[in-house]
């Protein structure tokens, strides 16, 4: 028997989860189809995350790819498609080719598993980072530290994860939250989420509260890290540094929980628990265009724990 | 002696690609600091060594930590291979953000040639950080004279240089002191 899964309409990082909720009593050997056809758009949280569920699945499943052209060619030149093959049995019309690109795409859904692959994905960000940002009215010092923060993010798969996962980066117009333009980046996998990483610490004191919400206050907000090596945990300390600096919002979900450090222009709660259960972990950064009028360099950041 | 190896060519030898001119990654900082020890270990005796940043586009935080926070930990600690000094050059503003914070997540400091001279940065001690400045000053000097100039204890300034020595900021020729970088062997 095939459980049907319908697909939100507007697939992002919230609304994923609405996925993951269908599935929850839906035993992981059993057949699944994702019906995307009424998706109208995804972000680039939601298409690496749709790869990333593929994964979870030990029976292929099965995706109906959008009916909107628009929507499918957009997938196909964000490398939805070439990467969807090897995981889904795909129903429905999508160009085999992307047939172009799309200058919003900064970086198409790129597979990352080994240090090769973070060479090869900074090395196409930086170019195009340095013209986008400036479009974005942020100065050229954000791009190097755009591209930090992209390495050390893909860099926690490679380290971490113990399987591939994807990054894809993005710029469009936010207007329900923010009506600036923003540049995405999302980083998915399937692997080992952050709780049983730092579970392996050697004497890891798990406390009377331990599970992935803690295991996330404790690497993204305490900096700790799985290996005892001081000089571990920085990654993501820098990451939050950087996007402090530029106003931006870091968020990771992992297992059954997401932390994020919120900017003042969003609403999003700091710690959400409870969630759909989804292994691995997800990593969404989001940089807002810089009004004309804004300070330079503010910090406007908060953590709201 | 000096020696001076470019950070960009070890990077090509290391990841086997001419493409890549940024330091990204936990295991390309490791094996980069590993092909700079070898390359420390085909010398002798004292040496200072010149780690030039000048062709290298960007270094991560993880990488950062592998090249410049393990190589200094090393031969600062007790036990290190041997009596070797770094003077880092060409780090512009692209690299100091990933430098910066791992000498202070460390609580290490080293010394830049720019090009108004060379500094100490990093994570120092405020005594540290004058007998430093003075010795850089006096361009080589004996504890007394430094303590002189500094109008500071002869037993605080000597222990400021024994902390400096060890962190290999400071070189020591018989009873006077050099700062590394203004000595070039």
């Amino acid at each position: 028997m095939t459980t049907v899964v319908n697909v939100p309409p507007s697939l992002d990082d919230h609304s994923f989860d609405d996925v993951l909720r269908q599935v929850t009593s839906v035993s992981p050997d059993a057949k699944v189809l994702l019906d995307a056809r009424h998706v109208r758009w995804a972000s680039p949280y939601g298409l690496t995350a749709l790869l990333t569920f593929a994964q979870t699945r030990a029976e292929r499943p099965a995706l109906a790819v959008p009916d909107l052209d628009e929507t499918v060619s957009y997938w196909a030149r964000a490398g939805f498609f070439r990467q969807a093959e090897e995981l889904y049995e795909l129903h429905g019309n999508y160009p085999k080719r992307a047939g172009g690109s799309d200058s919003n795409v900064l970086l198409e859904i790129t597979s990352v598993a080994k240090s090769e692959d973070v060479h090869d994905v900074v090395g196409r960000i930086q170019q195009k980072a340095q013209s986008m940002l400036g479009e974005l009215n942020l100065d050229a010092k954000a791009t190097v530290g755009f591209a930090m923060t992209l390495s050390e993010i893909c860099q926690n798969i490679v380290e971490h994860a113990g399987r591939g996962g994807w990054v894809m980066v993005q710029t469009y117009r936010w207007t329900k939250r923010l009506g600036r333009r923003v540049v995405v980046i999302a980083v998915a996998d399937a692997g080992v989420g952050f709780r049983q990483s730092l579970e392996s610490l050697p004497g890891k004191d798990r406390g009377d509260r331990w599970d992935d919400a803690a295991a996330l206050e404790d690497a993204v907000i305490r900096g700790v890290s799985r290996f005892r090596d001081p000089g571990r945990g920085q990654g993501l300390a820098g990451v939050r540094r950087y996007l402090g600096r530029w106003d931006g919002k870091l968020s990771v979900r992992s297992g059954t929980a997401r932390i994020a450090i919120v900017p003042n222009w969003d609403d999003d709660v700091p710690l959400a628990e409870h969630l759909p259960p989804f292994p691995g972990a997800q990593v969404q950064v989001t940089i807002p265009e810089r009004a004309p009028s804004s300070p330079s360099q503010h910090a406007s950041a908060r953590t709201k724990r | 002696m000096m020696n001076h190896i470019d950070l960009s060519s070890v990077l090509r030898q290391t990841v086997a690609c001419d493409l890549y001119s940024n330091l990204v990654t936990r295991p390309t900082g490791a094996a980069v600091r590993n092909q700079i020890e070898r390359l420390l270990g085909d010398v002798h005796d004292r040496t200072l060594t010149v780690i030039d940043f000048s062709q290298v586009s960007m270094i991560d935080f993880s990488c950062a930590d592998e090249v410049i926070a393990k190589l200094l930990l090393r031969y600062e600690a007790d036990n290190p291979p041997r009596e070797a000094y770094f003077l880092f050059r060409g780090v512009t503003e692209e690299h100091w953000e990933a430098i910066e914070a791992v000498l202070e997540r460390r609580g290490l400091a080293l010394v830049l040639e720019q090009a108004d001279g060379i500094h100490v940065v990093g994570t120092l001690s405020a005594e540290e950080r004058s007998v430093w400045e003075m010795a850089q000053r006096l361009g080589r000097a004996a504890t007394l004279q430094l303590a002189d100039a500094l109008g500071a204890p002869p037993t605080d300034v000597q222990r400021a240089l024994d902390a400096l020595r060890r962190r290999r900021l400071v070189m020591r020729f018989g009873d006077d002191y050099v700062v590394v970088g203004a000595y070039r062997g």
